[in-house]
């Protein structure tokens, strides 16, 4: 290796030299954009929902709104809309109560493992449906049946009801486990679920539950 | 049982500790291949264990499992080759020992608990005790506290020892690439209300780990490999390692974008993680030609010479170093990139697609090279100057391979009728997943999966049992 004339391209040092400034460069930048991500996803505030500032991971106050998720023109997907109160399990939850609920939640979505069967942001098992918009899917709504087969008349305390008792409640064959969640970890559960409809998740997953009714009614988008 | 593998001819307690860790490894391995039989079996026939042991359960030891068999290989790796590369002794085996069976006796308690106590309140205590909820770092705080303990008594042995012996080309990557995979585990042990803050730290370790680190890791391994099995040049081999350095981590640290398109996290990264990720491929098709070209020129030389017979002096373990070379390039360059890109991966994230790659990726990127390792490790033991691949051997390597090569397959069959019915047609959903979930198409990819599932069962079966009889058949050969 002392020869002079050996080219560049064998030589160890040289390569050396280059994967270290390549790894430095690449892990430098990401450090830079996890900063402005950082800031971007951290979650918002109460205020922030009053004064109709949009963030991409709402406060949990956002459980007091009702959400819808529409087309938007600008960003050529859908985009979660934050529209106007609406009580949830009956009442209207203060920022205190509310980020109690989310934590409650959130904790509740860890300890029963539901990322093991289901996908949340899409990510996890793929057993069970995607639970990043659940909170809006028409399977919940008044005109769904779930409403009228737990026997309740929100689409909040349906959701919270088949949670503590799932099996009761069968679809298909493959039935969600009673995994003995508490009616008041449910009612967490359910939080976590709007709080989650409401991010931006740059339209994920897209056309959401549009064509159901149209496919189950042997329609098509021919006519 | 697996005592049957005697050690007594390595020469470094290194290298025996190393192959304690390999014991380990393949009993996990075989218990992460019979929770996927039975995941499988429940796709099929849903009620199979219905509020026993149910899917969730099943699942999340299956991807355990497999996470903390390839660590305890990966640890074991290191262990065997490191006086190997420095020339001399770990400087601390008697508490790398110590640390193995603090690790061993607590993925123990850590998997008897995911079995039996399943899961627990909406507290702190079971994030705490029974587990994170967390796909593929579910173990609780507790022993994640543990793991960074046994971890950094592993991180100093390896770096003292490389401070103190010669320090090698290979030698260096695998020390700094370590340093950087035990650090990313430390972004993982936090609890947050906040699901997208969550998922970003989360693929901090799962991306960082298996489409950075872990592939330098192979590449490191891979290079250690070539040198002992084919006598290939060191100035070579080190040369490649660090341009696979530079193109792995090039691609692979930004490449970290293709998991932000969808959780929360800004729309700049559909450019970044579609354009690294796109570029990750490059490198494993770089290490599959890599391994090819040195194995045909030293075979080539050899020849001129006017020498006989193969240039390998392990040939099981050649045998799955290739597997590994082109199984990489196959199941995380070309099925990874069958998705990655944003306008492709909104239709695909979250579905069969993913179990297709995930399936293919694992095997073809690490679980191959770690069983050559096996091999390396049971040449080693039993003081086997040149062995020669079995009965059993090739149907191991053939039937594993094939399986899980089918298992791909179907899932991508049944993962493009999901993206299409599901995804395309009926926009996600309960009901657009349940239409999709049922149709028949569907239902014969699960089928298939199921069917080579069990193949690569029965090819596990006749792995395990030749690492088990290979060495003493090849001693008992070689003196006679």
């Amino acid at each position: 290796m002392a020869k002079k004339n050996v080219s560049v391209w064998t030589s160890i040092p040289f390569w050396r030299r280059s994967a270290a400034w390549v790894t430095g460069f690449a892990t430098i930048l990401l450090i830079w954009l996890s900063f402005d991500t950082l800031g971007q996803i951290s979650m918002g505030t109460d205020e922030d929902l009053k004064n109709g500032v949009t963030k991409r991971v709402p406060g949990a106050t956002v459980i007091n709104y009702n959400i819808d998720y529409k087309y938007s023109k600008k960003r050529g997907s859908e985009v979660p809309v934050i529209g106007d109160k609406e009580p949830f399990f009956g009442k209207e939850w203060s920022v205190d109560e509310a980020a109690g609920l989310l934590h409650l939640g959130k904790l509740t979505s860890q300890a029963k493992n539901c990322m093991n069967c289901h996908t949340l942001l899409g990510n996890g098992a793929y057993y069970a449906p995607d639970l990043t918009k659940a909170w809006l899917d028409p399977m919940w709504s008044a005109a769904g049946p779930m409403q009228a087969m737990t026997g309740k008349s929100t689409k909040e305390e349906a959701i919270a009801e088949f949670l503590v008792n799932p099996s009761q409640y069968p679809t298909h064959a493959r039935m969600m486990p009673n995994l003995g969640i508490t009616a008041d970890e449910a009612v967490g559960l359910v939080a976590f679920l709007k709080h989650m409809s409401s991010i931006d998740t740059n339209g994920f997953p897209r056309n959401f539950s549009k064509t159901v009714e149209q496919f189950k009614q042997g329609g098509t988008n021919a006519r | 049982m697996l005592a049957s593998i005697k050690t007594h001819e390595l020469k470094y307690e290194s290298q025996k500790l190393g192959m304690m860790y390999f014991r380990v490894a393949i009993i996990l391995f075989g218990a992460q291949l019979l929770m996927g039989l039975i995941a499988a079996f429940q796709f099929l026939v849903p009620g199979f264990l219905f509020e026993i042991f149910d899917f969730s359960v099943a699942r999340m030891v299956h991807i355990n499992a497999l996470i903390v068999w390839m660590l305890f290989a990966m640890i074991g790796s290191v262990y065997y080759m490191l006086p190997d590369e420095t020339g001399i002794e770990a400087v601390g085996v008697g508490i790398g020992k110590l640390a193995f069976w603090v690790l061993t006796a607590a993925v123990t308690v850590v998997v008897l608990v995911y079995i039996f106590v399943q899961v627990g309140a909406g507290t702190e205590a079971t994030i705490w005790f029974i587990n994170e909820g967390r796909e593929y770092i579910e173990a609780p705080r507790w022993a994640d506290i543990g793991i960074v303990v046994v971890v950094l008594i592993f991180y100093w042995n390896v770096f003292a020892t490389y401070l103190k012996g010669t320090q090698t080309g290979i030698m260096t990557v695998m020390v700094a690439d370590l340093m950087a995979l035990a650090g990313l585990y430390l972004t993982g042990m936090f609890f947050t209300d906040n699901i997208t803050m969550d998922q970003f730290w989360w693929w901090w370790i799962v991306h960082l780990w298996v489409e950075a680190t872990w592939e330098v890791f192979v590449g490191a391994l891979a290079a250690y490999a070539l040198v002992k099995i084919i006598g290939a040049k060191r100035e070579i081999v080190e040369m490649w390692l660090w341009i696979e350095v530079l193109m792995l981590f090039g691609s692979g640290i930004l490449g970290l974008g293709h998991h932000y398109f969808w959780i929360g996290t800004p729309e700049y990264w559909w450019e970044i993680g579609a354009l690294f990720s796109a570029l990750e491929p490059v490198p494993l098709v770089a290490m599959f030609v890599h391994v090819l070209y040195d194995w045909g020129k030293e075979q080539g030389e050899a020849h001129a010479k006017g020498e006989a017979g193969s240039v390998l002096n392990n040939g099981p373990a050649m045998g799955w170093i290739v597997t590994n070379a082109f199984g990489n390039f196959l199941g995380a360059g070309v099925w990874g990139f069958f998705h990655t890109l944003p306008q492709v991966n909104i239709y695909t994230h979250g579905t069969q697609f993913t179990a297709s790659h995930g399936h293919l990726s694992f095997y073809g990127a690490y679980a191959t090279i770690l069983i050559g390792m096996f091999y390396m490790g049971i040449q080693g033991a039993y003081g086997i100057d040149r062995l020669k691949m079995t009965f059993k051997s090739k149907m191991g390597l053939f039937l594993t391979t094939f399986g899980v090569l089918g298992m791909g397959v179907a899932l991508l069959i049944s993962g493009y009728e999901q993206v299409l019915v599901e995804r395309g047609e009926l926009g996600g959903g309960w009901n657009a997943y349940f239409t999709a979930q049922e149709l028949p198409w569907y239902i014969q990819g699960q089928l298939w999966r199921m069917i080579m599932g069990i193949v690569t069962f029965v090819g596990f079966v006749y792995l395990a049992w030749d690492l088990l009889t290979i060495g003493k058949q090849a001693r008992q050969a070689q003196e006679a």
